[in-house]
């Protein structure tokens, strides 16, 4: 393909989506199919787009392997509205930067920008980006944006009639989405950000499209603005939004002075321009409080995404965020911000490669301290839930926490399989949970015929008497008595809805690690043979083999009680399976979270090696060698042989958890109303890990209350009685000096003719005569003043 | 004289000329009055968008300006009306040429003294630009004073419950200021014998001659440094010289307000580049961390103080301080590269950054208090806790809200962003500590933007409010007023090349005269 076709088309996979969500807000948000065939459209094209970029670079990708130095690059200007402005870049300076690259062999396969930032003599470039990261990116966040939105139509009920009682701002309860336009276009804004993020070509423009996420989630998740909860304790929606995004930009923060301190350190923050041999040694060398500047700016940027992706201490927000719609907790949760979170700190890994002598292995202490510790601490958090949505939630987190531990511990390509396998089956897996939830739903609003017609007082009628006539139409939506999303509400759902049973196992057991026939097995097998192979890693290997059995065992509880047995409630009885809508990207999804995982067979695997990989590779696997040569530039990563080990371990560790899980909750399935069995044999421990370890409430009295009361101090006791005090203080004396000279003036030198004290009088009673409340006195004295001043000037200084 | 230079000057008086004769058409009628202010205010709007044009290719003179125009004017004291314009006066113009017009067009629904309230609009626009292009230190003070008058009646006469002591602070504290800023140029003048801004520059920094009143020089410029700052910092403002503000904002007009925090508090900054670190660069290296220390406390106090707050437009005003506070930032590390050659990049970055951030914050400050002042008009309380679940009732009004409010808060892809990422990439080599905890500020403006839509937008709406005040939408005339913000917003979020090249061609010119190389 034509190279330039080749940089348009790239410009356009962020951008289609980006015009679909100005195009729904202006013009047809109030149309809902145009809406959402505009969105799905775009995402389409991006989708079809991105298909054609990430083929070009695996064909490109076996030439480079071959031979370096052939990788295509083009600094050709973008093409863009602003051309004219590209023209003005020296082109010196582009011809010595493509040379740059090709001695250091960089493996762009589609490069270009534009100058965006001049600063100084030197000017700051925004740019797209192809290598083969940012190729195997756009392979999995396209196909996993598309299915989201299109099965955000059957989520949304477009099949359905509005129905007169829904209303903005609220969740449907039988008609379709009242704001129906605008979702389509939040998710189509989501989509264009994290599309954005993954082709930019240095870290500013990967953290406008992360930060624009964040706006988007926080917009996504506090998308029922409205919606109140009789009980005050449980998180709302809005909430749960602001939470989400002040927890996200605790951690932003943090990431901006990274990307400022690497911007002042090196003057650039292009990634072809940092990721090489000279610049990664220069920022290792350089200390900063004692430490190398490269592992200060990496621990800064990893702030970020402790943030985005949720890691212990910052992972509060992520559960309440359920609070959105389901298609935004899969968009949020599984395909694009939590991963965004981890792609960044995979992306800026080269950074390190200066850090250890090359050929050694590099490491990042803090990341694997925190993402196992993460992995673990939040499966044990997960298996006590009793919201579908938030068992997902969790494991999500610890997932997340696993990819972290991997990438500290210098398994960057495993790290990166497990975020692009884990992102298709937790896409499903949450669309799964959307799928039940509706099916559950339905079944509710089947049995409650003519109770919710009269029921539709609002939430606070006490506090305002609807005496004005206002009939149903403005009466806020009543919350449902019973919750669609507890699991101990449901069961039986297997029969009532076999295509989401179907693909929710197969996406369980992929997260479970089931052996040898699921993506997440391959994935997490990696970055266990990684741990297991050095020894140093002892520990985190063990912590992570167990994490790994309670993530098979909460697996199994949540697909137990939730399709197993008996119905345990009367809506879970008229449960009926969702809409094709819905449906067909579970199966699509389902595909892929079978047969992501088997370009991570290891080429030496006896057998299946050979049935997968064997004309690809001699060793490691095809996924490593396609995506190696990112990191080739500044760091040597060692090529792991095939371990039976480590991989019997895993295999073992899930099939026992799935076992376990079966046995407590699938062998007797649970009756109607009866607890779980864990919280009877574990009590007190059980209370506090249902309580999340209580971390929120701890958050909640060490920062946000104490904060709240500093605003309120600074505002009104500081600012309002201390600095206005001193001013009032001032003015009150200034009264008084005014009033003695006054008194002076009228007794001492007797009321005479004197100009200069009535001037001071005038100045005393300024206040009260100032305010005749005549415009043209005001005017006249204002002038009178100037000409008054400029006639002092000349005579004093001429 | 050549055009751009009549162009120049025209720009300067046009809107002056034009207050007059709103006040005479005014006789005819409000409606007359007001189509003929909005026409008038469009005469400096163009002008300044075919001077923009114009700049890029004109000459530029020794000092970094360009289209000088100079008739001696009071030749007894060396003073001569002297104008002229380089990339930051020039931007800042554009923000006041853009402001005025939709200052008016906000404002078409007052009904107390329309044509006067326009005048004094038009005529304040006069003072703005005058401070602008202003090359001589007389003419300076002279239209830095205008500019106070019109806004001191503007909040007097048409501002809400509490506005005689608003204005009165407003006006008392300004002109504290002014007074040490009026006594520090006659200072300058006594030593130097010029008023010249380019000739002063040029003298002051290594002027060693004698002393003023008997104090020897160095003394001299200590006290004339401090003035200047002083009269600046109650501008900008500067914190602890900020608690006029939010009294003032909080009680003047909509666009009174606009205007105040969109191009008022811009003199203030202004006056730092454009005569304070040209005039005294030891100074300002001198003192340059106590400036970043000013800049922290009001970035994250501030911040603070907007949180608490239960009334939407005083968290607006808070939240001009806390905005303002980055853009000392930006100056306090330009003034810290003035004594070291080796931060001299760092410096450029970080007053390109605090340039932008007058330019963004006049674009969403302004928005903000419009919208304020929309839901103000339709409610009749600004009080937060009032308003609520508004979302519903005014879609649209909801989406511009939080667009705008997300330009304040400095999210990525609008204007914001640029300024607040040069001015702390500047500001981390030089102060890295200070810039460690301003980002606490960067926080609570989060927490405070998040906490002004929630309560305005968010939950379930008041019904009392409902039942006792009509909540149209957001109108035509509303959106127009703020169209040309949100636009702006935008496009210089996506693309801050264009503006960005003519300030930085000036900050790169300015910063590499005072520090060489």
């Amino acid at each position: 393909m034509d190279q330039q076709t080749l940089i348009y088309f790239v410009w356009l996979i962020p951008l289609l989506p980006l015009l679909a969500f100005f195009t729904i807000m202006l013009f047809t948000r109030k149309h809902d199919r145009l809406s959402h065939t505009i969105a799905i459209g775009a995402i389409a094209i991006s989708f079809v787009l991105a298909q054609i970029v990430f083929w070009n670079a695996v064909a490109q990708g076996g030439s480079h392997a071959a031979e370096p130095a052939a990788a295509v690059e083009s600094s050709t200007e973008a093409p863009s509205a602003t051309a004219e402005h590209s023209a003005e870049t020296p082109a010196a300076a582009e011809g010595e930067h493509a040379a740059a690259e090709g001695e250091h062999g960089y493996p762009a396969y589609v490069e270009s920008h534009i100058p965006w930032l001049p600063q100084g003599l030197n000017t700051l470039n925004m740019g797209v980006l192809v290598d083969p990261l940012t190729a195997a990116m756009l392979f999995m966040v396209p196909i996993a944006c598309f299915m989201i939105i299109f099965y955000s139509v059957g989520y949304s009920n477009f099949n359905k009639k509005r129905d007169p009682h829904d209303q903005p701002g609220f969740p449907p309860h039988k008609g379709r989405e009242p704001m129906y336009g605008r979702f389509f276009a939040f998710l189509s804004l989501f989509a264009g950000a994290m599309l954005t993020l993954v082709v930019a070509d240095n870290l500013l423009l990967l953290f406008i499209g992360w930060e624009i996420m964040g706006l988007c989630s926080y917009l996504l998740i506090g998308f029922w603005y409205a919606r109140t909860y009789p009980d005050r304790n449980k998180i709302t929606p809005r909430g749960a939004a602001v939470k989400a995004f002040m927890t996200t930009r605790v951690a932003d923060v943090f990431m901006l002075l990274g990307i400022a301190f690497l911007y002042s350190s090196t003057g650039t923050l292009s990634f072809t321009e940092i990721f090489t041999q000279e610049m990664t040694s220069q920022l290792a060398a350089v200390l900063f409080l004692g430490i190398p500047a490269a592992q200060v700016i990496y621990m800064l940027l990893f702030i970020g995404t402790i943030g985005k992706s949720a890691q212990f201490p910052l992972h509060t927000w992520l559960p309440d965020a359920m609070e959105g719609p389901t298609p935004v907790s899969a968009m949020i949760h599984a395909a694009a911000m939590v991963s965004a979170g981890v792609y960044m700190v995979i992306r800026m890994f080269p950074i390190l490669g200066g850090t250890v002598p090359r050929g050694e292995l590099v490491t990042f202490t803090p990341m694997i301290i925190i993402g196992t510790f993460t992995a673990l601490f939040s499966a044990t958090i997960a298996f006590t839930q009793r919201d579908v949505k938030k068992v997902l939630a969790y494991s999500t987190i610890s997932q997340l926490g696993f990819m972290i531990s991997a990438l500290g511990m210098g398994a960057w390509v495993a790290a990166l399989f497990h975020l692009i396998t884990h992102a298709f089956f937790k896409a499903l897996l949450f669309m799964g949970s959307g799928s039940i939830i509706h099916g559950v739903e339905h079944g509710m609003h089947a049995t409650e015929h003519g109770h919710d017609d009269h029921a539709a007082a609002p939430a606070h009628a006490e506090a305002a008497p609807d005496d004005h006539g206002h009939g149903h139409d403005d009466a806020d939506p009543q919350e449902p008595d019973m919750d669609p999303q507890d699991m101990f509400n449901m069961g039986g759902l297997r029969k009532k809805m076999p295509v989401t049973f179907w693909t929710f196992l197969i996406g369980g057991l992929s997260l479970a690690g089931f052996p040898i026939f699921f993506a997440g097995f391959w994935s997490k097998d990696e970055i266990l043979g990684h741990a297991f192979h050095y020894p140093q890693f002892q520990i985190v290997f063990w912590v992570l083999v167990f994490t790994a059995f309670l993530t098979a065992f909460y697996t199994m509880r949540q697909i137990s009680l939730t399709f197993f047995g008996q119905p345990r409630t009367e809506a879970a009885g008229h449960a009926h399976e969702s809409h094709w809508t819905m449906i067909a990207p579970l199966v699509i999804l389902a595909v892929f979270a079978i047969i992501a995982g088997f370009v991570g067979v290891k080429a030496d695997m006896p057998g299946l090696g050979l049935i997968f990989n064997g004309p690809f590779a001699k060793y490691g696997t095809p996924f490593e060698h396609f995506v190696e040569p990112v990191l080739a530039t500044t760091i040597e990563i060692e090529v792991l042989s095939f371990d039976w080990t480590p991989l019997l371990i895993a295999s073992t560790a899930g099939v026992l958890g799935l076992a376990l899980g079966w046995w407590v909750y699938g062998r007797r399935p649970l009756a109607a109303g009866q607890p779980d069995p864990l919280e009877v044999k574990m009590g007190g421990l059980y209370v506090v890990l249902k309580n999340k370890y209580y971390i929120d409430e701890i958050y909640n009295y060490v920062f946000v209350q104490p904060a709240r009361r500093f605003a309120v101090w600074m505002g009104d006791v500081f600012d309002r009685k201390g600095i206005d005090g001193v001013l009032h203080g001032i003015a009150d004396g200034a009264l008084r000096l005014s009033l003695a000279f006054r008194s002076f003036d009228t007794k001492v030198v007797n009321g005479g003719a004197d100009g200069f004290a009535a001037s001071i009088k005038a100045a005393g009673h300024w206040l009260r005569d100032i305010q005749t409340g005549r415009v043209q006195n005001y005017l006249l004295l204002a002038l009178v003043s100037v000409v008054l001043l400029i006639a002092l000037y000349i005579t004093l200084f001429s | 004289m050549d055009t751009n230079q009549l162009v120049l000057l025209l720009i300067l008086f046009s809107p002056l000329i034009a207050a007059v004769l709103v006040l005479i058409i005014g006789k005819l009628g409000d409606g007359a009055a007001k189509w003929s202010a909005l026409l008038f205010s469009l005469v400096p709007l163009a002008l300044t968008i075919y001077l923009w044009i114009a700049y890029q290719s004109a000459p530029v003179d020794s000092g970094g300006f360009k289209f000088v125009f100079s008739v001696p004017w009071l030749p007894q004291i060396n003073s001569s009306f002297t104008i002229g314009v380089d990339g930051i006066s020039l931007s800042m113009i554009l923000l006041t040429a853009i402001l005025t017009p939709l200052g008016i067009i906000i404002s078409f629904k007052i009904s107390d003294r329309l044509p006067l309230f326009m005048a004094l609009l038009l005529g304040l626009t006069t003072g703005m630009f005058g401070v602008f292009m202003a090359l001589d230190l007389v003419i300076f003070f002279i239209f830095w004073e205008i500019g106070l008058v019109p806004m001191y009646f503007l909040i007097n006469q048409w501002g809400s419950a509490n506005r005689r002591y608003a204005s009165f602070k407003f006006f008392i504290y300004t002109m504290a200021g002014s007074i040490g800023l009026l006594l520090s140029i006659q200072f300058i003048w006594s030593a130097l014998g010029t008023y010249s801004i380019p000739q002063v520059a040029a003298q002051w920094p290594t002027y060693s001659g004698t002393g003023v009143l008997g104090m020897p020089v160095e003394t001299v410029k200590n006290i004339t440094f401090w003035l200047f700052v002083i009269a600046f910092a109650i501008k900008v403002p500067v914190w602890p010289f900020h608690t006029w503000l939010p009294d003032a904002h909080t009680e003047a007009p909509t666009a009174g307000s606009m205007i105040l925090a969109g191009v008022l508090l811009k003199l203030g900054a202004y006056g730092f580049l454009r005569l304070v670190l040209p005039f005294f660069p030891d100074q300002a290296a001198q003192f340059a961390p106590i400036l970043a220390l000013l800049a922290l406390a009001g970035i994250v106090f501030t911040a603070f103080a907007a949180y608490g707050q239960n009334d939407f437009k005083r968290l607006v005003a808070y939240s001009s301080v806390n905005h303002m506070g980055f853009v000392l930032m930006g100056i306090a590390v330009a003034a810290a590269a003035l004594g070291n050659p080796e931060w001299k990049q760092y410096g450029i970055i970080a007053t390109n950054g605090a340039v932008l951030q007058m330019f963004a914050h006049g674009l969403s400050a302004a928005a903000m208090f419009a919208l304020v002042g929309v839901v103000y008009e339709r409610a009749h309380t600004r009080d937060l806790n009032q308003l609520g679940g508004l979302w519903k009732v005014m879609p649209i009004y909801g989406g511009i809200l939080i667009f705008s409010a997300m330009a304040n808060l400095g999210l990525p892809g609008l204007a914001g962003f640029p300024a607040e990422f040069q001015v702390v990439s500047g500001a981390w080599p030089v102060f890295t500590f200070i810039t460690v905890l301003s980002m606490l500020g960067l926080l609570m403006t989060g927490a405070y933007v998040l906490k002004a839509i929630q309560k305005v937008l968010h939950g379930p709406a008041n019904r009392e409010l409902l039942h006792h005040a009509e909540m149209p939408d957001i109108n035509r005339r509303e959106i127009i007023a703020l169209a040309p913000l949100l636009v702006l917003m935008l496009v210089i979020g996506i693309y801050p090349m264009w503006l960005m090249t003519v300030i930085n061609q000036s900050v790169t010119f300015a910063l590499t005269k005072l520090i060489g190389g």
